[in-house]
């Protein structure tokens, strides 16, 4: 199987770049030695491995490090929910799902997935952090342009646009801001001089932190952006974005890579660029967003920081990132090529549990890496559960916005919109389009709230759907406790939680809907439920 | 310089992960702790070196930007345009400076405190504006922590605070996005209290919950412990580690001191109607409470001074509030020995234009003006009773010596042992000052000196 790989990876090393030696292919420590499957997480059962599985037990196994068991598919239909469209399963989903015979069920899962709205929704609030759509403050795309670049950034994930032609609409368009939406990618930076442009461009596109290159580079590559520029209309905070006719005499420029670029009298520059970026010879524009699909998906990039590409910061899995980078190619810079690709593969769809102790298991993605509910995922889930509400707000600009409560969290469009809870939460401010700006790391706070805070509690104990539960589950308890495991935790209780769960329901003058507000708020306080898993 | 750190003794942190005080502390329940010390240590809060004695900020933000010329600039004499009927001022505690007639217990506190009357920025939008006062710093590609983050990076749990309630406390809701923890990320923003101190149960977001006994709330930890499935199966791994360090926390504030110290009937009757029976007036007391048990960092979030409209009439209504409140606040920190180590910091994001807006719809009212404004500072090693810098006749620009945003705010990190020139450690990795004072393009009119032992 390996043999298939071999020739881009002779096509990577012909680029004369540092290229990872070929890997070989030889029997490892196979899967001995590893812990039995885990009760409700787990299945000894494993999926035919693929070559990014090939790719990843070739380093594992030169470490001696064992992967992590396969998840179990009440863990499985959860994850890929929360990761693919930032949503949690309803019960019927996931019941389906359980008991569907279809040996290829994850992946008809997986297809699905990405053809439904919430896709397009939570793909686009991602989008949205890396552009730094937000009306105010220090980016100042104003309301009615922030509307019209979500909108459209939306429209082409939905739409599956190429990735290439994403881009480079991205940095070519010319026009009203309102009209031609894809400007609003000059205006969402701070500073509009080409220094700050070229650097939001290498870090959105290139993943690189522009800061840090020699002056000689950067001046290169400011040229292209030299000549943007902007005038108003008589619309209120209507922009356009066009190349200044007054500097049209030819330029010199200098792609990143050193090469020279001679750009005649009348040229936009920007095309130029947009050119060399998205042409295979760039070798930082595939390998950008193929790692931080992987990082999105796996939560941790093969190169780590995902927007952090440099060669002293060297990737922990070189063939893995050469083999996505060379089906990104394949595949038409189609990004749901690759999404396929990484969400099918056996690595994926590993346990949490980890086999291994060994220090780099984590960054050569031995197991799947826990993380907290991203701030807007848990907004929602936690209103579908307990109706707890958000109350969006924007000060800024004036008159203020106000968002409907109904509107889920995952497609609020601009990042000045916001809440208390989305704040508390990590949900990022959209300034600098750093991935790190996001920050999913708990806090005493974030506990204060769901443990205890008053509008978690009255959303629970004033809950219909709650109330509708316990009453239908009058004469039989266990209903009950199913029913809020499958819709908080997507999975079955096993047989020593119902246990423990039934002493709560049972026995004299026992208040069955107070017990069931308490296990709902022990189940949703439970990390199972917070986190990723 | 810079920052002490704490060594020899166990920080709390330190000590609930070793599992000293965990769940044991908490199998005691409420009221069974030591009574009356809320602070962890041995005999309270390290002393910081030499001249720099300040522990705690007290931070009045006069949301909405307060107008100048009715509060501490007055300008009896600049006609009744500028004036209105506010047009009386009264002498104070220290000869030679003259306040509003409208805040006659802070005039008696007059000797507590410093004026400083040129305050300016030229900004007058809100968001800027609160960035800017907040932070010390103009707006530009990275959005800065405020000092109250900073504050919370350098005395919070990193450095060996060991306090019970979280280092940077806001009451009663948040001021927004612009005066909070910027890219130093949500760990350092304020918790923000919710409820209202003035109700008889101050319900503490979080901490206090409306109808859940205690017994209810610990069997629910029990059995939340009891379904913690996948926490078991996952071992040793550091984001559940973190989860539950942070859960450990958060109970103890649920069941700990913390909650006696958001009680405010604790204090006699008669010093809790000196603060002022309304939720300012409370805030106060509640704010000396928390820096009596060493939170270095209580923002009062004093909502309303955004008067466009029915200017006079607001002010009417709220300047006796203010007096009372904050004069009984400086006298009650004086009286107990704190107001020495707690500096107390009132301000707006800007002030209000000196001229009236007499015409509709504004009918009477005074807008944004960030050209000259006031500031008053004191305890912690600022000196009382003086006035630095002064506006011109009506309050409109600075006639001497400006003062900006960053020389207050450093300065005060100055008195709290926190280096301005010194490094600002920061998620992003990047190398960065607190808020050095020769910084290139800051307007500054160097360290408050006149204030300065």
């Amino acid at each position: 199987m390996l043999a298939a790989i071999v020739p881009f990876l002779a096509a990577i090393q012909a680029r004369g770049e540092q290229g990872p030696g070929i890997p070989q292919d030889r029997a490892g420590a196979g899967d001995g030695g590893k812990a039995p499957a885990v009760g409700p997480f787990e299945t000894p059962f494993s999926a035919q491995h693929g070559l990014v599985d090939e790719l990843v037990t070739f380093v594992l196994r030169e470490r001696g490090i064992q992967p992590a068991h396969s998840c179990s598919d009440a863990v499985f239909v959860r994850r890929v929910f929360l990761d693919v469209i930032g949503t949690l399963p309803s019960p019927g989903e996931v019941r389906d799902f359980l008991d569907d015979g279809n040996p290829d069920k994850r992946s008809a899962l997986i297809d699905e997935l990405m053809e439904r709205d919430e896709f397009a929704d939570y793909w686009a609030l991602k989008w949205g952090d890396l552009l730094r759509v937000k009306a105010e403050f220090p980016i100042n795309l104003w309301p009615n342009a922030v509307q019209a670049y979500h909108r459209w950034i939306r429209e082409s994930i939905r739409t599956n646009k190429p990735y290439d032609r994403f881009v480079r609409e991205l940095l070519t368009s010319s026009g009203s801001n309102f009209r031609v939406p894809a400007v609003n990618f000059y205006r969402a930076i701070q500073g509009r001089g080409a220094s700050a442009i070229a650097g939001a461009v290498a870090l959105t596109f290139m993943g690189v932190r522009w800061e840090n290159w020699p002056a000689e580079r950067r001046a290169g590559m400011e040229a292209f952006f030299s000549r943007v520029a902007f005038k108003g209309t008589a619309e209120w905070k209507e922009e356009i974005v066009f190349q200044d006719p007054a500097r049209s005499g030819a330029l010199d420029g200098a792609f990143p890579d050193g090469s020279r670029a001679a750009i005649p009298a009348g040229a936009d520059p920007r095309c130029a660029f947009a050119d060399w970026l998205i042409s295979a010879r760039n070798e930082w524009f595939a390998r950008n967003i193929v790692n931080r699909i992987w990082s999105w998906l796996l939560g941790r990039g093969i190169v780590h920081e995902p927007d952090d590409l440099r060669p002293d910061n060297p990737a922990s899995n070189p063939y893995l990132l050469a083999y996505l980078e060379w089906e990104l190619g394949r595949g038409g810079y189609d990004l749901r090529h690759i999404y396929r690709i990484i969400l099918n593969s056996c690595t994926y769809q590993q346990s949490s549990i980890p086999q291994s102790n060994h220090q780099s298991a984590g960054a050569l993605f031995a197991y799947y890496k826990v993380r907290q509910l991203d701030a807007e995922v848990l907004g929602d889930a936690l209103r579908q559960l307990c109706g707890v509400r958000e109350n969006y707000i924007s000060m800024i600009p004036e008159p203020f916005t106000f968002v409907p409560a109904e509107k889920r969290c995952i497609t609020l469009c601009d990042g000045s919109i916001t809440s208390p809870f989305l704040e508390l939460f990590g949900r990022p401010a959209r300034d600098t389009g750093l991935e790190s700006e996001r920050n999913n790391t708990p806090s005493d706070a974030q506990r204060l709230f769901l443990l205890n805070s008053s509008g978690l509690q009255k959303g629970l104990a004033g809950s219909r759907w709650l109330r509708a539960l316990v009453k239908a589950g009058m004469k039989d308890h266990r209903r009950i406790i199913g029913t809020l495991y499958l819709t908080v935790l997507s999975r079955e209780p096993t047989a020593a939680e119902l246990a423990a769960v039934e002493m709560c329901f049972t026995g004299k003058g026992v208040n069955r809907q107070e017990a069931a507000v308490d296990l709902a708020w022990a189940l949703i306080n439970t990390k199972e439920f917070l986190f990723r898993h | 310089m810079g920052v002490r750190l704490e060594t020899g003794t166990l920080t709390r942190r330190q000590a609930l992960k070793a599992g000293l005080l965990g769940a044991a502390g908490l199998a005691l329940g409420p009221g069974l702790g030591a009574p009356g010390r809320l602070w962890a240590g041995e005999d309270g809060p390290p002393a910081p070196d030499g001249p720099k004695r300040a522990r705690s900020v007290i931070q009045i933000w006069m949301w909405g930007g307060p107008s100048h010329l009715d509060t501490f600039d007055p300008k009896p004499n600049a006609g009744y345009d500028y004036c209105g009927p506010l047009d009386k001022d009264m002498p104070t505690n220290v000869d030679g400076i003259r306040i509003g007639a409208k805040l006659p217990l802070l005039a008696g506190q007059a000797d507590k405190y410093s004026i400083i009357r040129s305050m300016t920025h030229g900004i007058a939008a809100h968001e800027t504006a609160s960035y800017i006062t907040q932070t010390g710093r103009p707006p530009g590609r990275l959005v800065y922590p405020s000092a109250g983050a900073v504050v919370a990076l350098f005395k919070g749990y990193d450095h060996g605070y060991k306090g019970l309630a979280p280092p940077y406390v806001v009451l009663t809701s948040p001021q927004g996005r612009f005066s909070e923890s910027g890219f130093l990320g949500p760990k350092y923003k304020p918790f923000a209290t919710g409820g209202d101190p003035n109700r008889p149960r101050f319900e503490v977001e979080g901490i206090i919950a409306p109808g859940i006994s205690d017994e209810r709330q610990l069997s629910r930890r029990e059995l939340l412990h009891a379904l913690d499935s996948l926490g078991k199966a996952v071992q040793g791994n550091p984001e559940f580690g973190k989860f539950d360090l942070c859960e450990e926390n958060a109970y103890r504030m649920m069941f700990g001191e913390a909650r006696r110290l958001f009680d405010l009937s604790q204090e006699k009757d008669e010093l809790r109607d000196r603060y002022g029976r309304n939720t300012f007036g409370q805030s106060c007391l509640a704010a000396r409470r928390l820096v009596e048990a060493g939170v270095p960092y209580v923002t009062i979030n004093y909502k309303g001074w955004d008067t466009h409209k029915n200017h006079f009439e607001i002010m009417n209504r709220k300047l006796p509030e203010m007096d009372g409140g904050m004069a009984t606040l400086l006298a009650d920190l004086s009286e107990r020995g704190l107001l020495d180590s707690t500096i107390v910091w009132w301000s707006g994001e800007f002030g209000r234009t000196p001229k009236i807006d007499w015409e509709a719809p504004w009918n009477g009212g005074r807008g944004h003006f960030g050209s000259c404004f006031s500031a008053v500072i004191a305890g912690g090693g600022f000196k009382g009773g003086r006035v630095v810098g002064a506006s011109d006749d009506r309050g409109e620009n600075v006639a001497d010596r400006p003062v900006y945003p960053r020389d207050l705010i450093a300065s005060m990190y100055e008195l709290l042992g926190i280096d301005p020139d010194g490094p600002l450690p920061n998620p992003l990795g990047l190398d960065l000052k607190v808020l050095p004072w020769d910084e290139a393009g800051a307007e500054t009119g160097g360290r408050l000196t006149e204030l300065l032992e």
